[in-house]
């Protein structure tokens, strides 16, 4: 859809006042940053300093805490499975590591794994590869430029977009091993935008004192997982993908130990059970839970499911409690609804206006502020521009980065958002982008210590499945970085300790049956099943009509 | 909502006042509504997807479609994601096609063009009919990314490929028979590690960091209360977004 009149008609109000913002911006005239007070003032636009939006979860080992219902909604559900029917004498496969989740932190962790000698299993609920990592846009950090930058600063930054609350061990792994993470990826092939001379070139996200986003053009997710992908599709003799099987349970032993986990053909509806010296949980986030109802940029698969089962198993959860909006995800046109609009579009210069055609906030805030910022102007201050659905957005005008950098950056420089834009009959070089905050990230997650380890033995975490490295808010292009860094270590690890374990002892599922009991003790009666694995988007005329009384296999 | 024939290119009202057009998946007659996206007007009809459905974003290549128009002899292509339906549309998704892909050891081999055309001798397969480059629902020219392998220019096939998001629609009209996606993910890989000049100061960077430079600072910082970091925090410099690249700071004390 390109924009209908009445917008072209609120875009004039934007090139009015573009040619006087593009002066400033040459001049490196900013909007001031937020102080730290006025920071805690903005914040109470957040969406997760709503207290109606929480309650607390009544079972497990993070019993007490207060997070979103629709994350309690996953934590208080039964198993898919009766353990009873499950029988554990024989097991469907065996291997040294079982990676569940093939996103980028599985997979970096199941080449490492590989590398010090262990047989793996990857197994996906998707394809291999189909994960938010693929959707990541802007960026990795990392402090590679000796002459301006340092894993100091990072840690800095780290610390200072996560409002001090990160833990400091994991920031230091996080920031140290950066630059490592890189080289790997070089060495690996990854084409990250360069400078002739090989120099990585890089830009500031929001929340940087120093440019050290590493990008390769505007698709940085998707080179960075068909590079790794490619990789271990080079080793499938010791790393083999089992495409659309997520895991529904881990199972563990008579001592505690983790032990394997039970996959579910979705396509067959059957059960089958994978036998694993160690395991690593990497299954990414959950935009898909769509807390207090916002729309996502996550990719389908993204429902929480590593942590419902891990946390059933005994690991605890953290900052949970804080959950990512990314400031710009695409209102209109409503095909695009929620996709993501990356950072870099800000970092090279776009600026955010009203209705007015006005700045309201500098483009470089943390993206919580960021976002609190949109949110206010929309909501409070009744500046936010009229989508013909109904919804409210702020501009993004991105013109303004060929008006700073000459006739076709944008167009170079963000491929795909101009192609996307492009199919819609806008183009973004010449008319700004209507945005509104999208649910982006889930900072918090399983509790994991920076050697990939969890509470629960044989059991490491790796990536947006755990908590911790980004405090109460994730910077942007630290989440690529987390998948490597901790994809790796995990891999390392676990491999290492699949090596030392000699006895698997005697496989079981009594964990879910005490979760089960826990669940009726705690009074919560219900009918939800976890983990979700896919959303349901079915409407309510089909829904209606779908009168099957009771099926035969499992639900869907 | 009713079920009863429309004529081509007539749309009518739902109850709810959304305009509904005909799509016939695999053949079959669905009526949506205007302005949707395929996937989401495949929802609309209450398919729930596990195949040929993935970022919804248009990257990851997992809902390659392709559709015809009624009349009309053309094969269309599109992300189910990304393309508005139209009215009689016939579409199927094609999220999986089989593709041969040959096993490397990047390691191992250099970046001559003969290490490609050993592991993908039906590279020379290719008949330049374009169908390949027609297909693309990113609008790349896959023909001519084959062509600059095919000449040994794999940084030319680098950056007319890397919009490619893997799909395999090329594959399927091949044909010579190849999947061109594989063989540009080879050469991409080639490229990257072995053609484009490696960065210096990332090596640089790496090693300072094995020789502990930064353990003491960092500890330090590991040390501090809120308050303390906090102060630090707030006295960054910070480097001007519009510096040049060897912009230095004030302040070299932590580099």
């Amino acid at each position: 859809m390109p924009y209908p009149q009445e917008l072209k008609e609120l875009i004039k109000v934007v090139e009015k006042t573009r040619p006087e913002r593009v002066a400033k911006k040459k001049k490196n005239e900013e909007v001031p940053f937020l102080s730290l007070e006025e920071r805690k003032k903005i914040l109470d636009y957040h969406p997760d300093f709503k207290e109606e939006g929480r309650r607390e979860i009544k079972v497990g080992p993070s019993k007490g805490y207060r997070i979103a219902h629709e994350m309690v909604d996953v934590l208080e559900a039964n198993s898919r499975v009766n353990p009873d029917l499950v029988d554990l004498s024989h097991a469907d496969y065996e291997t040294d590591v079982l990676v569940i989740g093939g996103g980028g932190a599985g997979t970096s962790a199941a080449l490492l794994a590989q590398e010090q000698g262990a047989k793996v299993i990857i197994a996906t609920k998707l394809r291999h590869g189909d994960a938010n990592t693929m959707m990541a846009e802007g960026g990795i950090q990392a402090a590679t430029k000796g002459w301006k930058d340092s894993p100091y600063y990072h840690y800095l930054d780290v610390m200072g977009g996560g409002h001090f609350k990160n833990i400091p061990d994991l920031v230091d792994t996080l920031v140290t091993e950066a630059p490592d993470a890189i080289l790997w990826m070089e060495k690996h092939g990854c084409n990250f935008s360069k400078f002739q001379d090989g120099t990585l070139k890089t830009l500031h996200g929001g929340g940087t004192c120093r440019k050290r986003m590493h990008f390769a053009a505007d698709i940085t997710g998707v080179e960075i997982m068909r590079t790794i992908r490619d990789e271990a599709r080079n080793r499938s003799q010791d790393i083999r993908v089992i495409e659309f099987s997520p895991a529904v349970e881990l199972i563990l032993n008579e001592k505690g130990e983790c032990s394997g986990a039970l996959l579910y053909n979705m396509e067959t509806e059957e059960y089958f059970i994978v036998k694993a010296k160690a395991v690593i949980m990497a299954t990414g986030g959950s935009g898909r839970l769509h807390i207090q109802n916002f729309m996502t940029t996550n990719h389908y698969g993204a429902t929480a499911d590593g942590i419902v089962i891990a946390y059933r198993a005994g690991v605890g959860i953290s900052f949970l409690h804080t959950v990512q909006y990314h400031p710009t995800g695409v209102v209109f046109p409503e095909q695009a609804e929620g996709i993501l609009i990356t950072e870099k579009f800000r970092g090279s210069g776009a600026n955010l206006v009203n209705i007015d055609g006005q700045q309201f906030v500098n483009e470089r805030e943390p993206r919580d502020l960021e976002a609190a910022a949109i949110i206010k102007e929309c909501v409070e201050k009744g500046k936010g521009v009229p989508a013909p659905t109904g919804k409210f957005g702020i501009w993004l005008d991105s013109p303004m980065i060929d008006a700073l950098s000459g006739t076709g950056t944008v167009e170079k420089e963000f491929p795909g958002k101009f192609i996307l834009y492009k199919r819609f009959g806008i183009d973004i070089s010449k008319e700004p982008m209507l945005i509104y905050p999208t649910l982006h990230y889930q900072n918090g997650g399983l509790e994991f210590k920076n050697t990939g380890e969890t509470a629960l033995p044989g059991l490491f975490v790796a990536g947006e499945v755990g908590g911790g490295i980004h405090g109460e808010n994730r910077l942007m292009g630290n989440s690529l970085l987390d998948i490597l860094v901790f994809g790796r270590i995990a891999g390392k690890n676990a491999a290492d300790y699949a090596k030392s374990r000699s006895d698997m002892g005697k496989l079981t599922l009594d964990h879910v049956r005490t979760y089960h009991k826990n669940l009726e003790e705690a009074g919560i009666e219900t009918d939800r099943v976890a983990p979700m694995l896919l959303p349901d988007y079915t409407l309510p005329h089909v829904k209606e009509r779908q009168l099957t009384a009771c099926y035969v296999g499992t639900l869907r | 909502m009713s079920t009863t024939d429309t004529t081509k290119g007539e749309s009518k009202e739902t109850t709810s006042g959304k305009e509904l057009v005909s799509i016939f998946v695999m053949g079959k007659k669905y009526e949506v509504p205007k302005n949707l996206t395929i996937m989401k007007s495949m929802e609309y009809a209450g398919y729930k997807y596990i195949r040929g459905c993935g970022c919804r974003g248009g990257i990851c290549g997992a809902c390659g479609t392709v559709y015809r128009k009624p009349g009309d002899y053309h094969i269309y292509v599109g992300l189910a994601c990304q393309t508005v339906v139209e009215d009689g549309m016939y579409l199927t998704q094609l999220p999986f096609f089989p593709a041969n892909r040959a096993a490397y050891s990047l390691e191992a081999i250099g970046s001559e063009p003969e290490e490609v055309y050993k592991k993908y001798p039906e590279l020379f397969r290719c008949v330049a009919c374009n169908a390949c480059s027609k297909v693309c629902p990113m609008d790349i020219s896959v023909m001519d990314y084959i062509a600059a392998i095919k000449q040994g220019d794999f940084e030319k096939a680098t950056e007319l490929s890397f919009d490619c998001i893997q799909c395999g629609l090329c594959t399927v009209r091949c044909m010579g028979e190849m999947s061109q996606y594989h063989i540009a993910q080879m050469v991409r890989r080639i490229t990257g590690s072995k053609i484009t000049p490696q960065a210096s100061h990332l090596k640089a960077m790496v090693d300072k960091i094995k020789t502990g430079k930064y353990t003491k600072a960092i500890k330090d910082l590991k040390g501090m209360n809120e308050d303390q970091l906090r102060k630090v925090y707030q006295q960054r410099e910070m480097e001007p977004t519009e510096a040049p690249d060897d912009w230095k700071p004030a302040d070299v004390t932590y580099l």
